[in-house]
C-alpha cells in the first residue's frame, strides 16, 4: 500500500468532514453554547466545589463535541448519495474511518480548548500539568471522536435513528462515569460499573492535569483509553466493512 | 498493457447470483459499453471494477493494478461516477472538483487551472461559485462528470451517466466522454440508450442475468440476427394484412399508419410492393428499408427478463 496516497486520503476526507459537517454556524454555534448551559444546568445554585467539579465538566464537553457529528456522517453520506462516488475515489475504508474519526477529534479539541481557556481564565483555575493536559485532550478526543465512528456504523438511512442510538449509547457513558461523584467516593459495583465508562478515565486524568489528586495513576488511565480508542476503531472497520454496501 | 482486465467475476447476495463469471478484456483507448435490462448485473460488475465491492470470485486489474490487492493504486488511475453517486450539496460546484483533485494528489496551481478549464467545457463557469444544491440534476450530474475527469484518468468508468438528463447536459457529457477518450482515457459505461451505446460504443457487451450474453462491435451484434430485415411502408388510404402475403415475406407488423414488412430480401419485396400500389391503385407515402437495429440484437438477447 501508497502510504502517502493512504495518508493523502484521511487528510482531505477530515478537510471535507471539517468544511462539510462541522464548520457550520449552527453545529458551532451548538458546540459553544452547549457548554454554557451545561455549566449553569450542573453548578449554579449548587454548592459544588468547582476544584472537583471541573475536571468532570472538562471531561463531559470533550465528550459530547467529539462524538456529536461523527455519527451521523455515514448515514447522512449514504441518504445523500455521496458516499459511493467518495469509496470509488482512491481511499479505502480505513481512510474513511479516520478521516471521521480525525475530524470530530479536531473539533471536539476546538471547543474544548476554547471552553478551558476562558474557564480558566474566568474561573482562575490551577493547572498542575499542561503537558498531561495535552495529552488528556488528544486522548479524550481521540476516544470519543472514535466512538462517533462506531455509532455511525449500524446500517440506518434516517440520521434520526442514528441520533436515538447515539443518545442511548452515549448519556449511560456519562451517567455510569465518575463525573458526577468522586471516583474515590465509589466501591464494589459501583466502582466496576465507573470504570466501563471511558469518560471516567479522561475525567481522572484532567484531575491528575488540573489539581494533581487523580485516583489511578496517569499512564493506566491512558493505557485504557488507548484500549478503548483501538476496540472501537476495531468494532467500527469490522461493522463499516460488513455494511459498506447497504444503503448505496 | 490493457486497460480492464476482469477474470471470472463472481457476486452473490444470499440466494441471488447478481454476476456469474464475467470476463471483460479491454485494450486501451476505446470507448466499451455494456447494456443490459434492469438488474442484469451491470451495477454490481462496475462496482467489482472500481473496487467498492469485493467479488465471492475473480480479479479485476485496472491498467496491470490488482483493485483488491491494491486498491488506492488502481483507483488513482480511474474516474468513476456511480449510478446513484452525486457530488456534495453544501459545497460550491467548484469546491467539489477542487477537494476531488485532492484526492488525487494534484498540486494547487494545477487544481485550479484544471477545475477552471472543466467548468467552462461544462458550460458551468458562471455557476461555479454556487451551491451545488441549487443546481438541476442535468448540472449535478455535469459536475459529477467534471470530479471524474478532473486528474485525467487513463480509465473513465461511467454507470449511466446520462440517465435522466435533458438534452442540453446529454449532449455535453457524452462530447465530454468523446473528448476524453480523444486525449486518451478508455471509457466503460453503461447505458440504457441503446443509440447512445450504438453512436459512442466502439465494442459492447450484453449482459443478462448477471452474464455476459454477447460480446462484439455494434455492427457485428445487429449482424447476429441479419434475417430481420426490413422494408417501412405506408400508403395513402387503409389497408389489410392479407395484402402482404407473398413469397419472401416472413412477417408483417402494423407500425402506426406504416407497416413493416420482414424479408430475407429487402430489394425484391420492395419492387413487390411497388407493383402491389400500382395493381391497387394505392399511392406510396413512404417506404424504407432498414438494417436490424441495435436495439433488436438487445431485445432478442435479453428476452424472457
Amino acid at each position: 500500500m501508497d502510504l502517502n496516497v493512504f495518508a493523502r486520503s484521511i487528510l482531505v476526507i477530515t478537510e471535507k468532514n471539517m468544511r462539510i459537517y462541522y464548520f457550520k454556524g449552527p453545529v458551532v454555534v451548538f458546540g459553544l453554547l452547549f457548554p454554557l448551559i451545561m455549566f449553569f444546568t450542573f453548578f449554579i445554585g449548587r454548592n459544588l466545589d468547582l476544584v472537583l467539579f471541573f475536571p468532570g465538566f472538562l471531561g463531559m464537553m470533550l465528550f459530547f463535541t467529539a462524538s456529536s457529528v461523527g455519527p451521523l456522517i455515514t448515514p447522512w453520506e449514504k441518504r445523500e448519495k455521496t458516499y459511493e462516488r467518495l469509496v470509488s475515489l482512491p481511499v479505502i475504508l480505513e481512510s474513511i474511518i479516520i478521516g471521521d474519526l480525525l475530524a470530530g477529534a479536531i473539533f471536539g479539541v476546538a471547543i474544548t480548548t476554547i471552553v478551558f481557556a476562558a474557564s480558566a481564565i474566568l474561573l482562575h483555575l490551577s493547572l498542575m500539568n499542561a503537558g498531561l493536559l495535552f495529552l488528556a485532550f488528544v486522548l479524550g478526543s481521540i476516544t470519543f471522536a472514535a466512538l462517533g465512528t462506531l455509532l455511525a456504523s449500524p446500517t440506518m438511512n434516517n440520521p434520526s435513528h442514528i441520533m436515538m442510538l447515539s443518545s442511548l449509547v452515549r448519556l449511560p457513558l456519562i451517567f455510569v462515569s465518575g463525573i458526577f461523584i468522586p471516583l474515590s467516593q465509589l466501591s464494589g459495583w459501583e466502582w466496576i460499573l465507573t470504570s466501563l465508562s471511558p469518560l471516567t478515565y479522561l475525567v481522572d486524568l484532567f484531575h491528575a492535569a488540573l489539581n494533581g489528586d487523580a485516583v489511578y495513576p496517569p499512564w493506566v488511565d491512558m493505557l485504557a483509553l488507548a484500549a478503548v480508542i483501538l476496540v472501537f476503531i476495531g468494532c467500527a472497520k469490522v461493522i463499516q466493512k460488513r455494511n459498506l454496501m447497504k444503503g448505496l | 498493457m490493457d486497460a480492464i482486465e476482469a477474470n471470472n467475476l463472481r457476486k452473490t447476495f444470499g440466494p441471488v447470483i447478481a454476476v456469474d463469471d464475467v470476463s471483460i478484456t479491454l485494450p486501451q483507448g476505446g470507448i466499451f459499453g455494456f447494456l443490459g435490462p434492469n438488474g442484469a448485473g451491470k451495477t454490481t460488475v462496475i462496482r467489482m471494477l472500481t473496487g467498492v465491492l469485493i467479488p465471492d470470485a475473480g480479479s479485476v486489474r485496472i491498467l496491470g493494478t490488482d483493485v483488491n490487492k491494491d486498491p488506492l493504486t488502481a483507483k488513482l488511475k480511474m474516474g468513476v461516477i456511480p449510478e446513484n453517486g452525486t457530488v456534495y450539496s453544501d459545497l460550491t460546484a467548484e469546491q467539489n472538483i477542487l477537494i476531488t483533485a485532492k484526492f488525487y494528489g494534484m498540486d494547487r496551481a494545477s487544481r485550479e487551472e484544471r477545475a477552471g478549464e472543466i467548468l467552462a467545457r461544462l458550460g458551468l463557469e458562471e455557476r461555479k461559485n454556487d451551491l451545488v444544491r441549487t443546481f438541476s440534476k442535468g448540472m449535478r450530474q455535469r459536475i459529477s462528470i467534471a470530479c471524474a475527469i478532473v486528474h485525467s484518468p487513463p480509465v473513465l468508468i461511467l454507470d449511466e451517466p446520462t440517465t435522466g438528463l435533458d438534452v442540453y447536459s446529454r449532449r455535453l457529457v457524452i462530447d465530454t466522454v468523446r473528448h476524453m477518450n480523444r486525449e486518451g482515457s478508455t471509457v466503460l459505461l453503461t447505458t440504457h440508450n441503446i443509440e447512445e451505446a450504438n453512436a459512442l460504443c466502439s465494442m459492447i457487451s450484453i449482459v443478462n442475468k448477471g452474464r455476459i450474453v454477447a460480446t462484439g462491435s455494434p455492427e457485428k451484434l445487429k449482424k447476429t440476427f441479419d434475417t430481420s430485415r426490413y422494408v417501412e411502408i405506408s400508403f395513402d388510404q387503409p389497408v389489410g394484412h392479407e395484402l402482404f402475403k407473398a413469397p419472401g415475406i416472413t412477417r408483417t407488423e402494423s407500425w402506426g399508419d406504416k407497416w413493416r414488412v420482414y424479408t430475407d430480401d429487402p430489394d425484391r419485396a420492395v419492387k413487390y410492393l411497388a407493383s402491389l400500389a400500382e395493381r391497387d391503385h394505392l399511392t406510396i407515402v413512404s417506404i424504407a428499408t432498414s438494417n436490424p437495429t441495435l436495439e433488436e440484437a438487445f431485445v432478442r438477447l435479453t428476452e424472457g427478463v
